[in-house]
């Protein structure tokens, strides 16, 4: 798991989501038949998926999701996790063991509690828990937590998507959001850890492209004490959304402009109080624009949200049917599930696609 | 002949349709088509292939000759390097529309995405021509060679404009004529806007009425009543000392 397999290949890469913006629950399968339409645009290097809505029982707990290298290090991670947190269950992530993947990991969720006396009023529930994710995915060699949101979850590796799925039992799962990601690694390493999605709290993220400005972007967080350590670009983008819309209450709409903002020409030619604002946001959140090319899909608890580069270098596609919102990097994947939209549009280059959950789950 | 593309693997659904090319079959069509890519590609023949459902991206690239009719919207680069025949699509296309296009026609009833007609050229006979009846996005005309761009904004979301930002960025050859108006500052700099003339009008009369019959639009009059700019390069090398000084 912890050797990466490095390759340089063309770029391609499947992003896909759906929601049901009034929670009505939707099966694994669904989700499964959208992304294999989409089998060329990856290369068996990755696949993983994001579902929210899939542990009802467990709602009120984190749930984290965890790839070990070995039992030894399984072993120290959970005493570390023993003494940091409240320990609700533990469980083997069900997986069909006979198939066989690339350096499969030891995977095995938690349901986790974060104990009152360890709170001040300096830190939340979330930055502490924020804190021990970063603290086993940079300290303990060997394991890495890839999922730690309630009542979500996310199944990833290196393999296609439909293997990956079906390596998960995701058939087995119901819920109101999924997000899936076929990979075409090109400039990072093809491994369990670096599939997407990625996720921190209930945010994650799954991109086609690359991040040009990574590394300013990785600096600007590390100021803010997030560590970047999952060797990809794309693990910053939820490491931005964390800062921006949790830690500095920034609005959903304002944080994605200052991810992808309006050309300064565009933004000259606008109104005094629009232009005004737009100039603070990427002067205060310069280092949070995102450069190069990309489609992402971000998802949390409460809603799933679309975008690209402002120059649209990567392609991207949205559909309506009732309740549900669709979206994805090829037209085809939406009516491989959705043959008859109400609606089907390509947005514009930074212009998001917001899908609100309209009901609490 | 009649291909039920359900399920089917883009491989072995463009094998299917060169034997069926090599057999001599003119007319094809292909149902339930959902993400192949490559459909039509390389044909060389005068064939019709007409395709139900959302095919793929990079529909007929490298064809020369065939008749591509497709029911429903595309995906991604149609009529790459295309260099003759004919694809009409019936509803909207996605992003880099006839790449490097360098012969034929591509009709597009609705709207189609960024980069339209990138690098299309056009050589001694052959002058590749792309008409969009919906709205176009950004980049429109990128880095065009040769050939003829039309934009009728006819169809398409209301709130978009007829043609985005960055229009004929790096053009240096060829003709976009737009039906109605457009933002100028969106314009590159070295593209001159104008007013068509006679010559201009009598070919988009031809291209129009043909784009119409490729529809079913009985009144071709009324698109061309319309005020109509005509975008062309200011020099035959406008970048041409871009580098050199």
């Amino acid at each position: 798991m912890i050797e990466p397999l490095f390759s340089k290949d063309i770029s391609g890469c499947a992003i896909v989501g759906i929601i049901n913006t009034k929670g009505k629950p939707i099966k694994g399968d669904v989700i499964t038949e959208a992304i294999s339409v989409m089998h060329e645009r990856s290369n068996g290097l990755g696949g993983g998926f994001a579902a929210y809505g899939i542990y009802p029982e467990y709602k009120e707990y984190y749930a984290f999701h965890i790839m070990f290298l070995d039992e030894g290090i399984k072993e120290s991670v959970e005493a570390y996790l023993q003494e940091k947190m409240v320990l609700v269950k533990s469980e083997d992530i069900p997986i069909r063991k006979k198939m066989s993947f690339l350096n499969t990991p030891i995977l095995w969720r938690y349901f986790l509690e974060v104990p009152q006396s360890k709170l001040t009023p300096k830190i939340t529930e979330e930055d502490y828990v924020v804190s021990i994710v970063m603290n086993i995915n940079k300290r303990f060699k060997g394991a890495f937590v890839f999922s730690s949101g309630k009542n979500m979850g996310v199944f990833k590796g290196v393999g296609y998507p439909e293997d990956i799925s079906r390596f998960y039992r995701l058939e087995e799962y119901e819920g109101y959001l999924w997000t899936a990601h076929g990979r075409f690694p090109t400039n990072t390493p093809g491994w369990w850890g670096g599939a997407h999605p990625f996720a921190l709290l209930d945010w994650s993220v799954v991109h086609n492209g690359e991040i040009s400005s990574y590394g300013i972007n990785k600096r600007y967080v590390e100021t803010f004490g997030y560590e970047c350590s999952l060797l990809t670009d794309t693990e910053v983008i939820v490491c931005l959304l964390d800062l921006m819309i949790r830690r500095h209450r920034l609005p959903i709409d304002i944080a994605l402009n200052a991810l992808a903002p309006p050309f300064w020409s565009e933004i000259d030619s606008m109104e005094k109080n629009m232009r005004e604002a737009l100039t603070a946001l990427r002067i205060v959140y310069g280092s949070a624009l995102l450069n190069g090319p990309f489609s992402i899909i971000i998802a949390n608890s409460e809603s799933m949200i679309g975008l690209t580069d402002r120059i649209m270098l990567r392609p991207f596609v949205a559909a309506k049917k009732d309740d549900f919102v669709y979206m994805a990097s090829e037209e085809a994947a939406i009516r491989e599930i959705c043959p008859e939209p109400d609606a089907v549009w390509s947005p514009k280059g930074g212009e998001p696609v917001v899908a609100r959950l309209e009901v609490q789950i | 002949m009649k291909i039920d593309a359900r399920g089917m693997h883009y491989r072995e659904l463009n094998e299917r349709i060169h034997d069926a090319v090599l057999k001599g079959i003119k007319e094809i069509d292909i149902v339930n088509v959902l993400g192949q890519r490559y459909i039509g590609t390389g044909i060389g023949e005068k064939v019709t292939i007409n395709v139900y459902g959302t095919p793929g991206s990079d529909l007929g690239a490298f064809m020369d000759g065939p008749v591509i009719n497709v029911f429903g919207s595309c995906q991604d680069v149609i009529g790459n390097t295309m260099n003759n025949g004919k694809i009409v699509v019936h509803k909207d296309a996605g992003n880099v529309v006839g790449l490097s296009m360098r012969g034929g026609k591509i009709f597009i009833k609705g709207s189609v995405g960024y980069r339209t007609g990138i690098h299309i050229k056009a050589y001694k006979d052959q002058c590749p021509v792309i008409v969009i009846g919906g709205k176009a996005g950004d980049f429109l005309g990128e880095y065009m060679a040769g050939g003829i761009l039309v934009v009728l904004g006819i169809f398409g979301r209301e709130k978009d404009p007829i043609v985005g930002r960055f229009i004929a960025t790096g053009m240096h050859g060829g003709t976009i004529y737009i039906r109605g108006s457009i933002n100028k500052s969106h314009v590159a700099h070295d593209v001159s806007i104008e007013e068509i003339d006679e010559n201009d009008l009598s070919a988009l009369k031809n291209i129009i009425q043909e784009f119409c019959d490729a529809f079913g639009i009985t009144d071709p009059n009324s698109i061309l009543s319309h005020q109509f700019l005509k975008l062309r390069p200011k020099s035959h090398r406008p970048y041409g000392q871009m580098y050199a000084y």
